[in-house]
């Protein structure tokens, strides 16, 4: 029983692996330009906001929330960065823009940590504010980038994109917090277990307020890279990007239900998803078929989340009798 | 005598107006064993609460090396050297060894800079184990220990905290029986450190050989306090127990009937949860299960549901084998189950009464080939069977179940499965919680089922209400039964003893 468990578990755990193999595979068969160079660095620079807003995503779910309002949050610093900060220098202006995002995350934190609504019912909510807020700010018109942003998104450092390095930095930066850091360790213990995070003397709901200020930092990011690079800001600018997002996430590895995953995986999801994204261009298919396909990828992180949920309980379930071994 | 460590003042405390201590009294030395000893319910566990920050107290003083003490949070009473290692240990399975030792602070590679020093952890962390006796590097994820091994790395964490006092709450249920040979060694060397120990177990056989004084807690009450040489195990049982009930339960009247009993199990076992448990249950029967918390009681009663696997054994409903237990199928065949957590398992909190007794029997109220609910016909018998268990609500249909009482919840509980006139009652703590004239008349609902010719599986941790109630009643731990007691014979003692006597055995 329990051995069969742990062979199921082990390819549950790499199912990510062997799916994304797979995709390289038949991708390669059918397209010709796909197995190329120079199509996997524009892999990398299309999926650099994804990772960003995902490695964001990924310390809300670590603690086992959610944060369904990151295409919001994009959509309104993209948005305000485009409108109000367009005479100031990059390097004063996309701060402010980062700072706009991290304060929406702080909305959402108060909401949650100290009214103690739910993530889901939160999120939700800031969600269709955020997206309205934005409209008005911008009279439903498209919000266009001035040069200084899209110099940003067409330099390059060291023959490297500036997408991919914005991309490298904040998951360095996050890789190091989670693993290096007092902070990033007691992340993973309140996910596992907040009551025993409680006992253990964490301030837990500090941890809760903060990983949402995160995300929406990650999130006003991610505007700014992809605002650099499609130049102009849509009604349409981070619409339903909560999917690819947390599809990412849990395709990488990070469980919904808390504690267990990280950013590694979570990088490695978001350029998984925008493969499919970029093999289904190569091969010239329907457009209207690209949310059927991510949906079902998205089907499939959830459901290997909870099998794997659901057999790791079953291996940690209390015993009462303590069988000779 | 040296001064005292820590001492309890006159503390009392109550939850939501019920009082659970009272003035409880008691002083701790340096390098003392103290046990902590009660029933379930009897105020150990909330006097421990207090001392280890987790529940401030209403009234009363602690004064911890001469000093007033009032932690306000876990973390205070770490900080004043309290550590508490929970029955449920308190570990984070998804970190590893030294991240759990450290969880609270690691040491920092930079002085300004939040980086942790992995080396300097594992090192320090090494140390902390070796004091305990465990031989895991400090990167072993918790996951792979052990429950004997995670405690040591409990106690490893309390050492790291430098703890004068070290709080065990049931520490040796999950433990085999080497490990707790180790932790009893273990807690030894503590006491020749200085460290004082609070000992807080079900088996008295472990506490009279660990400590060196014991306290005996009944209902929130202090009732007994002396050093081991002037304690027994016979005279701990009879302060825990002692008091007299008999006019809480109304009077059983009609004994079970001989003939082909309602439910059969034989030789029931899931390994790691029950082994060999067969028992049979006659139609008017009550027949009460004991046992301690985690003494597998629950788990079997989920198991007769059809809620968890078996591996081998027969579960036979009059007469008949149950071929492969699900909860349809037990409830086709006339078995009813009351749920340990009735909140979460048994009720939905948001729904009216009547669509909460309803639930089990919708398809036995519908007809035709949609399937249409009979409106009338359900609401009719809704409101006969409300009447039965004496649901106090006026309006069934508007009245929504979170707004009653426990007392009442309970009742809707036996009412939504009374409508499907079942003949086999599993009934898991069903007087948990609510107060004394609700279950009374629980008590009598239970008495007229019986009455009636049903089977009733009473599981309760509460030895009167057993008594007051059974026709026979059997004890149960580690997933075994453990003894057989019959209603002539009854004597708490006994059944105490026989649930508690097994780690006395063990021990001597």
């Amino acid at each position: 029983m329990a051995g069969r468990n742990r062979i199921r578990l082990l390819l549950l755990q790499n199912a990510p692996w062997l799916l994304f193999l797979a995709l390289v595979v038949v991708f390669g068969l059918l397209s010709g330009r796909f197995l190329t160079p120079t199509n996997f660095v524009n892999i990398l620079i299309q999926a650099a906001h994804i990772a960003i807003i995902a490695i964001g995503m990924t310390f809300v779910l670590l603690i086992a929330g959610i944060d369904l309002s990151v295409g919001a949050t994009m959509y309104v610093s993209a948005a305000v960065l485009g409108l109000y900060l367009k005479g100031l220098p990059a390097v004063v202006s996309f701060p402010l823009t980062a700072l706009i995002g991290l304060a929406f995350g702080a909305i959402n934190a108060w909401f949650i940590t100290r009214l103690r609504v739910a993530a889901f019912i939160t999120t939700l909510a800031t969600l269709f504010i955020g997206r309205g807020l934005a409209l008005y700010l911008s009279d439903t018109k498209m919000v266009f980038f001035n040069d200084e942003i899209l110099t940003f998104g067409r330099s390059a450092y060291l023959g490297i994109p500036s997408a991919i390095w914005a991309f490298v930095a904040v998951f360095v930066i996050a890789l190091v917090v989670l693993r290096e850091t007092t902070y990033g360790r007691q992340i993973y213990a309140v996910g596992a277990d907040p009551e025993a995070a409680a006992k253990a003397g964490i301030n837990v709901r500090r941890i809760v307020f903060s990983v949402y200020c995160i995300c929406g930092l990650c999130a006003a990011i991610g505007g700014i890279v992809s605002a650099s690079q499609v130049a102009v800001a849509a009604s349409t600018f981070g619409f339903q990007k909560e999917f690819p997002v947390i599809a990412a996430a849990v395709l990488g590895g990070t469980s919904l239900f808390g504690g267990r995953g990280g950013v590694v995986g979570t990088v490695f999801g978001a350029v998984l998803i925008q493969t499919v994204e970029n093999g289904l261009v190569m091969l010239n298919a329907n457009p209207y078929l690209y949310p059927l396909i991510i949906s079902s990828i998205i089907f499939i992180a959830v459901f290997i989340d909870s099998s794997r949920t659901a057999i790791l309980e079953r291996l940690e379930r209390r015993k009462i009798r303590v069988e000779a071994a | 005598m040296t001064e005292p460590l820590l001492q309890f003042d006159k503390v009392c405390k109550s939850f939501f107006g019920v009082p659970v201590l009272h003035d409880i009294s008691f002083q701790l030395s340096p390098g003392q064993v103290l046990g902590l000893v009660g029933e379930n319910g009897s105020g150990k566990s909330t006097t421990m609460n207090i001392a280890g920050g987790v529940h401030p107290m209403d009234s009363g003083r602690m004064i911890l090396a001469g000093a007033d003490y009032q932690p306000r949070s876990p973390r205070d009473a770490q900080a004043s050297g309290i550590a508490f290692i929970h029955q449920e240990l308190n570990l984070f399975r998804n970190l590893t060894v030294a991240e759990n030792l450290f969880i609270d602070g690691f040491p920092k590679l930079v002085r300004g800079l939040p980086l942790i020093d992995r080396r300097a952890a594992a090192a320090r962390s090494a140390e902390l184990l070796a004091s305990v006796d465990l031989q895991v590097p400090p990167s072993t994820p918790v996951s792979r220990l052990s429950q004997g091994e995670r405690q040591l790395v409990e106690i490893a964490k309390a050492f790291s905290a430098d703890a004068r006092i070290i709080i065990f709450d049931e520490p040796t249920t999950s433990l085999t029986q080497r490990e707790t040979e180790r932790l009893f060694d273990l807690i030894g060397r503590l006491k020749a450190k200085g460290i004082a120990v609070i000992y807080i177990s079900h088996i008295l056989g472990d506490v009279m050989r660990l400590c060196d004084d014991v306290v005996v807690l009944r209902d929130g009450h202090l009732v007994g306090s002396s050093p081991k040489s002037a304690m027994t195990i016979d005279r701990m049982i009879s302060l825990m127990v002692g008091r007299t009930i008999d006019q809480l339960f109304p009077p059983r009247t009609t004994p079970p009937s001989a003939g082909r009993p309602v439910l059969e199990v034989r030789g029931l076992t899931q390994p790691g949860i029950v082994k060999e448990v067969s028992f049979s249950l006659q139609p008017g029967e009550v027949l009460g299960i004991s046992g301690l918390m985690g003494s597998g009681r629950s788990e079997m009663a989920r198991i007769l549901f059809g809620l968890d696997p078996y591996e081998s054994g027969e579960i036979v409903v009059a007469g008949e084998t149950l071929p492969a237990a699900s909860p349809a199928a037990c409830m086709a065949r006339g078995m009813a189950f009351l749920t340990e957590d009735r909140r979460a398992e048994g009720l939905m909190m948001e729904a009216s009464i009547a669509d909460n007794i309803a639930l089990p029997s919708l398809s036995e109220h519908a007809t035709g080939w949609l399937r249409m609910i009979e409106r009338t016909r359900l609401g009719d018998d809704v409101r006969k069977v409300s009447e039965a268990v004496q649901i106090g609500a006026r309006d069934l249909q508007r009245t929504l179940v979170k707004h009653l009482s426990g007392g009442n919840q309970q009742k809707v509980v036996i009412g939504k499965w009374l409508l499907r006139a079942p003949r086999i009652f599993i009934l898991d703590e069903p007087t948990r919680g609510i107060d004394v004239g609700a279950k009374y008349e629980i008590y009598k609902i239970i008495n007229r089922l019986a009455a009636d010719g049903a089977g009733i599986l009473f599981i309760s941790s509460e030895i009167e209400e057993l008594i007051g109630l059974c026709d026979r009643i059997l004890v149960m731990g580690h997933g075994e039964i453990r003894g057989q007691h019959e209603r002539a014979a009854f004597q708490r003692e006994d059944i105490l003893r026989s649930a508690m006597w097994d780690g006395l055995k063990e021990a001597v």
